[in-house]
């Protein structure tokens, strides 16, 4: 039925690119692929930004004056770094879902079946999650400087500030990534991304200063990595002196991402699509 | 003649399902294997280990001469994969996802490009290719899909149930699309659940079953292997039908079970050939007295071939549990 005579040779002649240019090249060529998505869907940009903002402005104008924070000028002050903190992070959730609903379309096969930088799906994943974030810190930061937030330190502080929130979302997409590759849907890896972040946000000085907790809670909260991450960001968009807080929420932020990029990528070289 | 794909005693388990246990394939250059099974086969199992995305438990597969355990990446490079589900991204245009597969092989821009609207052109889908894909019909997106996979012009395409869920109209549309293909020389793995679009595409067919190839050979050796014509005569009065039996189950060529149908009026026999066999039914009906309104010879189908060799209908999985341990007598486990 198909006897051709002239069997076409194989189109593999050329050789197999390697080096950091490859890695970045099919990194970038993958977080295109989701980038370009974003326009096409502007209303999952809006949601994602509308929550955030709802609670900037319900915390600030319910709970604000209930709550205690001395050393502050207001709670603004204290309250926003918080909740950009968390808002930052739960944004990583997008790499979990994201990624649970690649591998259940089947496109995780596909990728997996180039001779890509296999690891490109992952970074590239990653990379547009961050992006989107930086979309969501730039639209919280307007609004807190509507309700009266100021930065009172330097701006180069408060550049750290926002480096060191935008780190931490990364590294966060690593965990997400894991979580997302290893359930068996779009809708589990949501509710398995979201459902360990809320402990992990309310149960830091995010919103209340852990001195108000009773002694047990304080002692979890003020171990939280979390707090961490809000105390340094606090510190530094107050102008005053985070301490060790910087360093140990650089140190977990480094830590988190080499620890899950690498289990990540081990999860997704065995992955396979339902 | 070259070989393009070849696996020797491949195997592999999850937990307690055999899922591949001990499958031999040889695919000629330039040729079509059809893999034909029914559900759970293993047939999607065999295409995931020769396609790099799932590790063998044992046996080798080798694709170009090159094992996929040992140099996936340059495997990676060589074959083309179109999945049981149609993977594309929803989110994208056609255009774009064909751009996107261009620029992971590492094509220039433009190249991507040129490439994405030959192929657009090709599948037929020139006038879609600037929308999302998320409005396209089941046939476009599999078109799409099947576009996707042969970017790189590879040179062992695998398709892992191409038609199912298609609509008879798109199934015949890609069926001469395949047919294109392989004209075209590439070398293709094809599995199905079909029995007809195995008969239509493929040069080889290996028939799998419960991990094991059970059959294999050209439609119509296979037809050959197990031999016979489906016999049905029609009588004239319904009255007849239990002395028509009782006379076709008399004649020599005559093999298995006599099936009536009182509402055709019609019985069925397998017979040994379907030489001779006209004048030889009517001779007997005549002699036994009963009129005949209707004889019909059939070739064997594929399907059963299947019956046959597997004592199931391929349209018939619900049978599957009724004679699992059937592999383990026709095989014996390491
Ligand atoms: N990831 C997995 N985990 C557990 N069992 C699996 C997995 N993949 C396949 N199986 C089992 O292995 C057997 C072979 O499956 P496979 O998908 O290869 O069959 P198939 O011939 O492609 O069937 P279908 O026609 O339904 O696609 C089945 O019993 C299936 O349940
Ligand atoms: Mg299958």
């Amino acid at each position: 039925m198909t006897a051709t005579t002239e069997t076409m040779e194989p189109a593999a002649a050329a050789p197999l690119p390697t080096g950091v240019l490859w890695i970045w090249r099919d990194s970038w060529t993958e977080a295109t692929r989701h980038l370009r998505a974003v326009p096409r869907n502007p209303e999952l940009l809006v949601f994602a930004t509308i929550q955030p903002v709802m609670f900037v402005l319900l915390f600030v104008y319910v709970f604000g004056g209930a709550i205690a924070t001395p050393g502050y000028s207001n709670y603004e002050q204290y309250l926003i770094p918080g909740i950009v903190a968390q808002t930052v992070v739960f944004g990583s959730a997008f790499t979990g879902v994201g990624l649970a609903d690649d591998l259940s379309k089947g496109m995780i096969d596909r990728l997996r079946s180039l001779p890509m930088y296999q690891p490109a799906v992952l970074i590239g994943r990653t990379l547009s999650d961050l992006a989107r974030n930086v979309v969501a810190f730039v639209v919280m930061m307007i609004v807190a400087f509507l309700v009266g937030f100021r930065v009172e330190g330097s701006w180069l502080a408060a550049l750290g500030a926002t480096a060191l929130l935008l780190g931490f979302s990364y590294a966060f997409s690593w965990i997400q990534a894991l979580i997302g590759l290893s359930v068996s849907s779009v809708e589990a890896a949501n509710s398995a991304g979201f459902i360990w972040m809320f402990p992990l946000t309310f149960v830091s000085s995010a919103f209340v200063p852990t001195a108000s907790m009773p002694s047990w809670l304080a002692a979890i909260a003020n171990a939280n990595p979390f707090t961490k991450l809000t105390n340094a960001a606090r510190a530094l968009f107050n102008g005053q002196d985070p301490g060790s807080d910087v360093w140990q929420a650089v140190a977990w932020a480094v830590g988190i991402t080499v620890v899950f990029a690498f289990l990540a990528a081990r999860k997704f070289a065995r992955s396979a699509s339902r | 003649m070259p070989v393009a794909v070849e696996t020797h005693d491949l195997r592999k388990a999850f937990g307690s399902t055999q899922a591949l246990n001990g499958v031999d394939l040889e695919v000629p250059r330039a040729t079509v294997l059809g893999l034909l099974g029914p559900n759970g086969a293993g047939k999607t199992t065999a295409v995931r280990i020769l396609t790099t995305l799932l590790q063998p438990d044992g046996g080798t597969a080798l694709i170009d001469g090159i094992n996929v355990v040992e140099d996936p990446r340059a495997v990676r490079q060589r074959i083309g994969l179109t999945g049981q589900y149609a993977a594309v991204d929803e989110r994208l245009t056609g255009s774009e996802n064909l751009q996107h597969i261009g620029r992971l092989f590492r094509l220039g821009s433009t190249e991507a490009r040129l490439r994405a609207d030959e192929l657009l052109a090709q599948f037929d889908l020139t006038e879609a290719a600037d929308r999302v894909v998320k409005g396209y019909s089941g046939g476009m997106r599999r078109r799409l899909d099947i576009a996707m996979s042969l970017i790189s012009r590879p040179s062992v395409l695998f398709l892992d149930e191409p038609t199912t869920g298609l609509d008879p109209r798109s199934r015949l549309g890609m069926w001469d699309l395949i047919e294109g293909l392989v004209r075209d020389g590439t070398t293709t793995v094809l599995t199905t659940q079909y029995l007809d679009e195995a008969e239509r595409l493929a040069d080889q067919i290996a028939v799998i079953d419960q991990g094991v190839v059970i059959a294999r050979g050209t439609a119509a050796e296979l037809k050959a292997q197990i031999g016979g014509a489906r016999l049905t005569v029609t009588g004239a009065s319904p009255a007849d039908l239990d002395a028509m039996a009782t006379a076709l189950g008399s004649l020599p060529m005559v093999i298995g079970a006599t099936e009536m149908d009182p509402i055709t009026r019609s019985v069925t026999v397998t017979v040994t050939s379907a030489e001779g066999v006209v004048p030889a039914v009517v001779r007997t009906l005549d002699s036994a007295g009963v009129e005949i309104a209707d004889v019909d010879v059939a070739g064997p189908t594929l399907d059963d071939v299947f019956l046959q060799l597997t004592g199931r209908s391929t349209a018939d999985p619900d049978d599957a549990d009724g004679v699992a341990a059937a592999p383990a007598k026709r095989k014996g486990r390491k």
